[in-house]
């Protein structure tokens, strides 16, 4: 396999003196669609916090692509170098429509001055278009997004993460509050994205994780470190991952 | 639906606007004391002070109703646009003062030998009129670039604020601050040469009020229309999500601050050849609070809403004030509880909220019929029952 698209070594972070993730190593690669799976407090939360600058390691190095250093940056400067964030309770901009919650999220330049004299373009519209079908609210483009049933939330939040075009997407349990049908839809979605963008999906759904995980790899993480990883009917069958995780639900 | 309200929008303000910019003062201008339709010079000059104060209100709605940012002490940018151009007004005076020296009063009484260095450039009227916006912005600036780089959000925010303009207050009481100590900057004669108690230079001053209204109106209903003004709402609505789209809401949010404070200078710029003064107990944190009043009862988040609601509590303000006294402080708080309970969206909801009223209430009577002819046949079944 080719250089890791993003390199997670000897990560440690503290909270109180609590490690909520302990020398953690993870490397992620180009196109793949990677689950993270792990009790609650196995630091999943925290480690998406890592990625996205919203949390400051301790020690450890976090580095994009070649040689972008991460822990320097903040929020919004790693957003713009290409990764997106989905947070686990759906946020959307609920007083504004989905057709309007899709535009502020297009890929286009940030700045204050920027958007005060910005314009929509036809290439905009289109590519808004396209995203509507891809999220299939099409039919409710002009509804606020604060009428939006819970599912459709967490389709129009993915569909806002998709508008920025970004290379790594970090999805925290999008299968969350959903019926069964919305969350087969969800995988499905997810999977037909792998490929053209690398994704890392947070989940503990494991129905959904052996869904989407198919044959790529899931990381098991616990108490902040990784504790196994590989496909999914290895991690399933490990003994230490039942002893922690699976074995508790029985 | 949101169109036709922008409609009824636009015709209330175009309305609005004839009374305010051309009614009003013609029949100040052009009929006799004597007449029934004149409108006293009292009228103009306390209209103008309503003027002000709805542009400083709709600065406090930019910041509270449209970006989620609760301001308590929007009142010192206020004041500081009217401090700015008082000292203007200050120098003006000349020799007419109390003590017939080129110093202002309260420099001869309290002994100052020379006009401190900072009152010097205050002499030019150009640079009052800039000062009257540059220093609330750049004090705006500071503060700001200092409170939301640190991620200064939500109720912490509002504290600091009130903070901000009340350490600001004590300081300009001071004396030795060079800004007229709790007398403030008082007995102005003059503007550009004009006789600042003449009729004629009120109603001028009480137009550009008027002016400063309508501008203030129309650049803010462009920003909130431009996708800035999403971006704005959006922050309100969801911070985070902006932040993690790659917006920095530092920035938007700093922006907006810096913008409010320059309207509100203005405002404050404006008031002060008007009222005739301005001391510290402008930049008092109550002063702040009332604005907040003014803002909910009218209508929070629209922007005529903050118009309506600035002059409608200062004109109830203006009579309960005269009528009840001890009371006016219970009414402010009885109509701000009344809004905030009953009322949410303020005045400029309230077509809407009657409109839904009308309509239940005809709904609650075409469905009346209907269970009375029910129950009329279900009465007598239970009869046979028991006898």
């Amino acid at each position: 396999m080719s250089h890791p698209i993003l390199n997670v070594e000897d990560v440690t972070k503290t909270y109180d003196g609590f490690k909520a993730i302990s020398n953690l190593t993870f490397y992620l690669f180009k196109g793949e669609l990677r689950t993270v799976i792990g009790p609650n407090g196995a630091g999943k939360s925290t480690f998406f916090d890592l990625l996205t600058g919203r949390a400051k390691p301790d020690s450890g190095t976090i580095v994009f692509g070649q040689n972008t250093d991460l822990t320097s940056m903040n929020e919004y400067q790693i957003n713009r170098l290409g990764i997106g964030r989905k947070f686990q309770t759906p946020s959307v901009y609920t007083d504004h429509t989905v057709w309007e919650n899709l535009l502020l999220s297009l890929k286009g330049p940030r700045g204050v001055f920027a958007t005060l004299f910005s314009r929509t373009t036809a290439a905009q519209r289109g590519r808004i278009d396209e995203l509507l079908e891809t999220i299939r609210l099409g039919e409710k483009r002009h509804w606020l997004a604060g009428q939006l049933a819970h599912g459709e939330k967490q389709w129009l939040e993915i569909g806002m993460l998709l508008a920025q075009e970004p290379e790594v997407l970090l999805v925290d349990e999008p299968a969350a509050g959903m019926t069964d049908e919305e969350t087969a839809r969800t995988g499905e979605l997810l999977i037909s994205l792998a490929g053209k963008h690398t994704i890392v999906v947070v989940e503990h759904d494991m129905t959904f994780v052996k869904q989407i995980a198919r044959d790529g790899t899931v990381t098991v993480l616990h108490q902040g470190s990784v504790l196994c990883e590989g496909t999914f009917d290895f991690v399933q069958s490990h003994p230490r991952v039942r002893e922690v995780y699976l074995g508790r639900g029985k | 639906m949101r169109s036709e309200r922008s409609r009824f929008e636009l015709w209330f303000l175009a309305l609005f606007a004839l009374v305010i910019l051309v009614i009003l003062p013609g029949l100040n201008a052009f009929t006799s004391a004597a007449s029934a339709l004149h409108v006293s010079d009292f009228t103009i000059n306390l209209y103008g002070k309503y003027l002000c104060y709805a542009v400083l209100a709709i600065s406090v709605d930019l910041l509270w109703g449209y970006t989620g940012l609760l301001s308590l002490g929007q009142c010192l940018f206020f004041a500081l646009g009217g401090y700015a151009f008082g000292m203007y007004l200050m120098l003006m005076i000349g020799k007419l003062g109390q003590y017939h020296s080129n110093l202002p009063d309260f420099m001869v009484f309290l002994g100052y030998p020379r006009l401190p260095a900072h009152w010097v450039p205050f002499r030019h009227f150009w640079f009052a009129a800039l000062a009257v916006m540059w220093v609330p912005g750049l004090v705006a600036y500071i503060f700001g670039f200092l409170a939301f780089r640190s991620r200064i959000r939500g109720v912490y925010f509002s504290i600091l604020t009130q903070a901000l303009t009340y350490a600001a207050c004590l300081m300009f009481f001071r004396n030795d601050f060079t800004f007229g100590g709790n007398n403030g900057l008082t007995d102005f004669k003059f503007v550009l040469g004009y006789d600042l108690r003449s009729a004629a230079t009120q109603r001028v001053l009480y137009l550009l009020t008027g002016v400063l209204l309508f501008a203030t109106y129309g650049f803010c209903r462009w920003l909130t229309s431009s996708k800035f003004g999403k971006v704005q709402r959006a922050i309100r609505d969801s911070e985070n999500r902006v932040l993690f789209s790659g917006y920095s809401t530092p920035n938007f949010k700093l922006f907006v601050f810096v913008v409010c404070a320059v309207i509100a200078g203005l405002a404050g710029a404006l008031y002060v050849p008007q009222v005739g003064i301005i001391n510290p107990s402008e930049m008092a944190t109550d002063k702040s609070l009332e604005v907040i009043v003014w803002v909910a009862v009218g209508g929070r988040g629209t922007l005529i809403g903050p118009i309506i609601g600035a002059i409608v509590v200062n004109a109830i303000k203006s009579w309960a004030t005269r009528a009840f006294p001890d009371l006016w402080l219970f009414i402010l708080g009885g109509m701000f509880i009344l809004v905030v309970l009953f009322l949410p969206g303020g005045i400029v909801s309230l077509p809407e909220r009657l409109g839904e009223l009308a309509r239940k209430f005809r709904r609650a009577r075409a469905a009346v019929p209907e269970p009375v002819a029910d129950s009329a046949e279900a009465k007598p079944a239970p009869e046979p029952d028991r006898t």
